[in-house]
């Protein structure tokens, strides 16, 4: 497991970044890349292989809302309504692509559904005000000062380990699904469902499998979010506007390699806090105006995203070998 | 009957024609140039912003800046298709997607820099007309007749040029028709124009009900999209009749339950559809 070692250090070197005492805003933005990059890396797992959803949001929604009323109404703990939260994630991903799959809707039809499912758990989340607060958003409970660790209320620092935990999850969960076999069948089915299903890929287990994987993690990055945040929306946790964020994250980093979604969501977070210190008030429309100026350029020059771009550079030899067989540099996997 | 029900029933076809015109636009994008134009209900919300600037701040009279919307928003079809559309031609339908899902992006920012987040209203209100038990707003019946003039004048050209013929020709078979003399770039061109010039028609017939804000177009491009997915993506009449199926579950489940849980309704019934017949509810 040689490719584990990489990680490993890299997750020991940041578990040391609380220790040198950063400020707090620092804090908060490495943070929220972390939370940003675990669900782009959900996004991605599906997206690499022509599962491409608009619907994610609903998987943060669910979760981070699941977790937060049983807090709230139950005060159950969220070290307990985290997991549950993403086993219900994992739950509404089987429910939406369970039938998805075994009735073959593919291509913009699966994208299109993804896209109704977000906006169905936006709408749910905003008319069941009585509970969830409506668009006004929610607040968790404050827990006492005594009861703050066991509430999964903590500092900068506490937050820091659980986000970087979660995310090493993530990329973890990369790793082995590359491994397995059902990488390679997912590649297949990718390529030709039809052909892939004659050689005895089960098409629907294959989705199915890589579906609940990545709606599990977007759910765990989305409760997390919500509790670092201690404030949950509707608008920033469902709904077609945050899941196109996450699949900009996603896409400008790379989403075809495990690392691509992370720099996507340093790109992202940095992006968004340089506009907001030169824009000031306008904000807001300079942010989605320059994301949608750069997710044109990267669909138009750099489909494969940054990390697509490292990996051109670092094997020329590869790409003169493709270039002789006639291949096009970086080319796509159908999907 | 329930006069409130009857009303809720003409609501519900009014809005069909509502639905009906931007969804003609993308089926008719989609069908023949194979794209997806996620960014189709802001085009339509930077046409609601060209009339409110021309009518209200302008001064224009109210027609000319509905007939000046149209061409503007026709060379936005047009700018999409040479800047975006066209290099991704060749691109898995993916990249397409998600390249005018940045056009979304774009169109939202540009318009929250230019006219700020307010809500913009034209202040435009016909008075309510009686139609035997039941009160009909003056400005909805108005944009329905509009609606469905729009779509005669679309299925007429369509049917009766010879740049119509040759549009669904190339819808019909896209390898076959360049054999035959037709070049798709020109119809593909063609195409957009006449899609955007769609999304102005909508922007016209949606402004005089709508107030104008940066982020109007989330409020109807999911539904539009689902209504095209509906009918069959490409099929022009099936997305015709399954916009005024919507517009009756929105309506009706706005007459049993509430508007909110109408759409939840609405987006429950469109997923069963495609679960039930994923080539669309009027495939042939």
């Amino acid at each position: 497991m040689s490719g584990l070692l990489p990680l490993a250090a890299a997750v020991a070197a940041l578990a040391a970044v609380p220790l040198l005492s950063p400020p707090d805003y620092v804090m908060h933005l490495l943070i929220t890349a972390l939370l940003t990059a675990l669900a782009g890396t959900g996004w991605a797992m599906m997206g690499r292989f022509g599962l491409v959803s608009f619907g994610h949001g609903a998987f943060l929604g669910v979760s981070a809302y699941t977790m937060a009323l049983l807090w709230n109404f139950f005060g159950l703990s969220p070290w307990i309504g985290v997991p549950i939260g993403v086993v219900a994630a994992a739950g509404a991903g089987a429910l939406l692509g369970y039938p998805c799959f075994r009735l073959r809707v593919v291509g913009h039809y699966f994208a299109l559904v993804t896209l109704a499912a977000g906006e169905i758990v936006r709408i749910l989340v905003t008319a069941l005000r009585e509970y969830t607060g409506g668009s006004l958003g929610m607040t968790p409970n404050q827990a006492p000062p005594d009861a703050a660790f066991a509430a999964m209320q903590f500092s900068k620092a506490g937050f820091w380990w659980v986000a970087l935990a979660a995310w090493a999850v993530g990329l973890l969960a990369w790793r082995l699904l590359d491994r397995s076999m059902s990488s390679k069948a997912l590649v297949a089915i990718a390529e030709d469902e039809d052909a892939a299903s004659s050689i005895g890929i089960q098409v629907t287990r294959e989705k199915l499998k890589v579906t609940l994987i990545s709606a599990a993690l977007a759910g765990l990055a989305g409760a997390l979010t919500a509790q670092y945040r201690m404030y949950l929306n509707p608008e920033s946790l469902a709904g077609l506007g945050i899941s196109l964020q996450i699949v900009f994250g996603a896409i400008a980093g790379g989403m075809y390699s495990p690392i691509g979604p992370t720099i996507g969501a340093l790109i992202t977070i940095g992006l968004e806090e340089s506009l907001r210190i030169g824009f000031g008030t306008e904000f807001t429309g300079a942010a989605a105006f320059s994301y949608g100026i750069l997710l044109v350029l990267f669909m138009l020059f750099l489909p494969r995203g940054i990390a697509g771009l490292l990996e051109r550079r670092q094997r020329p030899a590869a790409r003169a070998r493709s270039a002789a067989a006639g291949a096009v540099p970086a080319a796509q996997p159908p999907g | 009957m329930d006069p409130f029900l009857l009303e809720a029933l003409l609501n519900g076809v009014l809005l069909g024609g509502v639905f009906a015109l931007p969804v003609l636009g993308l089926n008719l994008v989609f069908g023949v140039v194979d794209v997806v134009w996620l960014c189709y209900a802001e085009l339509v919300m930077v046409g609601m912003y060209a009339v409110w600037f021309l009518h209200v701040q302008m001064g224009w009279p109210l027609a000319l800046a509905f007939v000046t919307c149209l061409p503007i928003l026709a060379a936005l079809g047009l700018l999409l298709h040479l800047l975006v559309v066209r290099p991704l031609l060749a691109a898995p339908p993916i990249n397409q997607v998600l390249a005018t899902g940045g056009v979304l992006f774009v169109l939202q920012g540009a318009a929250t820099l230019v006219f700020s987040t307010d809500f913009r209203s034209l202040g435009v209100e016909m008075p309510p007309m009686e139609l035997g038990e039941v009160f009909v707003s003056g400005t909805k019946l108005a944009a329905f007749v509009a609606a469905l003039l729009g779509a005669a004048a679309l299925w007429a050209f369509l049917k009766f040029t010879y740049v119509g013929t040759a549009i669904r020709a190339i819808a019909r078979d896209r390898e076959v028709m360049p054999l035959m003399g037709v070049d798709p770039k020109r119809i593909y061109l063609i195409a957009s124009a006449v899609g955007g010039g769609l999304a102005g028609l909508a922007a016209c017939l949606l402004v005089v009900q709508l107030d104008v804000h940066p982020f109007v177009g989330l409020s109807f491009g999911p539904i539009t999209f689902m209504i095209c997915v509906m009918g069959g993506l490409g099929n022009m009449l099936g997305g015709f009749l399954a916009a005024f199926l919507m517009g009756l579950i929105v309506s009706t489940g706005g007459f049993w339950w509430n508007t909110e849980m109408s759409y939840v309704v609405a987006f429950l019934f469109f997923i069963l559809v495609i679960f039930l017949r994923p080539q669309g509810l009027f495939a042939r």
